[in-house]
């Protein structure tokens, strides 16, 4: 067939028609169970040896009409959804790790994945090791025997640093293990890991793929290039699977494996699944994914610039200024943009910063990213105010910075309104 | 292993084979040839299990042969399902019985490539696709593997068939 484009991909992929009625948009299959055509065809269905539906906890016809759109804009051989970005997380980890196991992520993370890794994970003797994004040899000199895989975000929240992918892949090729990416900040519009060697791509959908902040979701995708039968460490995908009779997984599924493993066991196991609402909320968002993450990197763009030349303003940290340090890595990776979600330092420091969420009125003063409403935080007041001042500045939430995500709004309303609050 | 194949080719073929000699048949239930087999079955293709150790004995309801050479014709493609070194001895058996049997494809199975058996069955004039599972295909090509989240490459503006009786691939 012919390559579609990305924004025809956005619109179409995977919603046909609806087989039952003509539907053209997808239906939201508001429903638990499927019925079985006889007794022969559910023991095929459950044994994986036919495609169909069982269950909405395993699957369902809107959730997989998402997950076949997340892999066709990602390029990858199949997708799977999960109630949450975290969620996915959890899935794919489950799916490559086993106990004492570690691997090695970039410690430029979104906080919440800081302390899944380092807390939840650690119940189950999975150990995560830490390593710089912005060095891709820090990740070797982490990696062991034991290490399972290597996990960094592409555009690191909250922002300014856009990982140097392609090396990275190569060490993740060289120690035989998976790269996997968190493409959330980036979305497939802006970063493409696969295009770059990563194996697996991780996604909060809840951010700019559903783009309106209204359903949590999280998505995963496989590139379909990674070997999980080489090195043997990979039971999961390769050993007879005492709950499908012994069925391997890789053997069966060949370079859709990984989603299929993690659909028939973490996910019947763990439970985590997206609800079909969510999934239809997600679809209608991502159709407009290209035009929103242009609106919200063009006015990023004007709004760090603006911000650069302010007389209260300290330091702009956004990867799309000319003079930031990773802006060769933007035009390598991310030409059409640096993504929507960055920081800033106050110079009035943590009173200027109080004072600036207090007073905007168009920026809403809430912890997420992506949406298409202007976002403001001010991390030391709030989501870092537990932490001690020394490991605030640490972990980049220092008494002066406030966190910004652009919104597609007109960009000379988003300016003002942060004038005016800096200013009142 | 580059084996890519436009799917006009792979759609033409799964339109077109009616019979399927599958050659490595497995009567072990969580073998993906026993997977394979089961499914296009339910599909409505006629399948000749032929394995050695089966000879004789039944798979899935159907006969099964010992080798190529036993199986009464006519057969439309051969499915080899056997470890990439055993492909070649397959194919030159597949290739001696082509005209006997109607052969008109020669295809290999998922993990399964063999350079030269692919040039021995080209020169001899059959269709060959290698690293491929006809189950998979027909899956993708049909919508139905969606289900599973997989990325069938395909934009469809028109409403599925039935997916039991054969779905896209019943259109011509």
């Amino acid at each position: 067939m012919a390559e579609f484009g990305f924004d025809t991909l956005a619109v179409h992929a995977g919603a046909q028609p609806d087989p039952a009625t003509g539907a053209r948009i997808t239906p939201i299959y508001q429903t638990t169970a499927y019925v079985f055509e006889d007794a022969d065809q559910a023991a095929s269905l459950f044994n994986l040896q036919v495609f169909g539906n069982i269950y909405t906890r395993l699957m369902n016809p809107t959730t997989a009409v998402l997950e076949e759109r997340i892999a066709a804009l990602e390029g990858g051989t199949a997708g799977l959804a999960a109630a949450s970005g975290h969620a996915a997380q959890h899935l794919i980890f489950h799916t490559i790790m086993e106990p004492g196991a570690e691997f090695v992520s970039a410690r430029q993370l979104y906080g919440g994945s800081v302390n899944q890794f380092n807390q939840s994970f650690k119940k189950y003797n999975w150990h995560v090791k830490w390593a710089d994004a912005t060095d891709p040899e820090s990740f070797k000199r982490e990696i062991t025997d034991n290490t399972r895989a290597l996990f960094c975000e592409s555009l690191a929240n909250p922002g300014g640093v856009i990982t140097d992918l392609e090396p990275l892949a190569r060490i993740a090729e060289d120690a035989g293990v998976p790269l996997i990416v968190d493409n959330t900040l980036a979305t497939p519009y802006l970063i493409r890991p696969f295009e770059w060697g990563a194996h697996l791509v991780v996604h909060s959908a809840t951010k700019f793929l559903g783009g309106h902040g209204n359903s949590l979701g999280g998505l995963i995708t496989e590139a379909g290039t990674f070997d999980w039968a080489k090195s043997g460490k990979f039971k999961t995908m390769t050993e007879e699977n005492p709950s499908y009779h012994g069925l391997k997984f890789f053997e069966t599924f060949g370079d859709f494996a990984f989603c299929v493993a993690a659909r028939a066991l973490a996910l019947r196991d763990l439970g985590p699944t997206m609800a079909p609402m969510n999934a239809f909320l997600i679809l209608t968002g991502i159709e407009t994914l290209p035009l929103r993450m242009r609106r919200h990197c063009d006015n990023a763009l004007a709004v760090a610039r603006w911000l650069e030349a302010h007389e209260r303003v300290a330091w702009v940290n956004y990867a799309g200024l000319e003079k930031h340090p990773l802006y060769p890595q933007h035009q390598k990776y991310c030409p059409k943009g640096a993504g929507a979600v960055f920081t800033f330092g106050l110079k009035g420091g943590f009173e200027a910063g109080v004072k600036l969420v207090n007073n905007v009125r168009i920026f809403s003063h809430l912890a997420n990213i992506g949406d298409t409403r202007s976002l403001i935080i001010h991390p030391a007041s709030t989501t870092h105010r537990q932490l001690s001042d020394e490991a605030r500045v640490k972990a980049g939430a220092g008494p002066e910075v406030v966190r910004l995500s652009i919104g597609i709004e007109d960009v000379n309303d988003i300016i003002a309104d942060l004038d005016q609050a800096m200013r009142a | 292993m580059p084996t890519t194949y436009p799917d006009s080719l792979i759609a033409r073929i799964l339109r077109s084979v009616k019979t399927i000699a599958m050659v490595g048949a497995s009567p072990n239930q969580v073998r993906p040839s026993y997977f394979a087999m089961k499914y296009l079955l339910d599909k409505g293709f006629k399948i000749i299990p032929v394995n050695p150790g089966q000879a004789g004995k039944e798979i899935l309801g159907q006969k099964v042969y010992a080798t190529l050479s036993d199986v009464p014709g006519p057969v439309d493609m051969v499915d080899i399902s056997r470890a990439s070194d055993a492909a070649l001895g397959v194919t030159d058996e597949a290739i001696a019985n082509k005209d006997r049997l109607g052969l008109k494809v020669v295809w290999m199975q998922l993990g399964v490539v063999n350079e030269d058996a692919e040039k021995r069955a080209g020169a001899a004039g059959l269709t060959v696709i290698m690293n491929r599972c006809p189950k998979i295909e027909y899956g993708r090509l049909s919508g139905e593997i969606g289900w599973y989240g997989v990325n069938r490459r395909t934009i469809d503006n028109r409403k599925p068939h039935a997916f039991n009786k054969g779905g896209s691939l019943t259109r011509g």
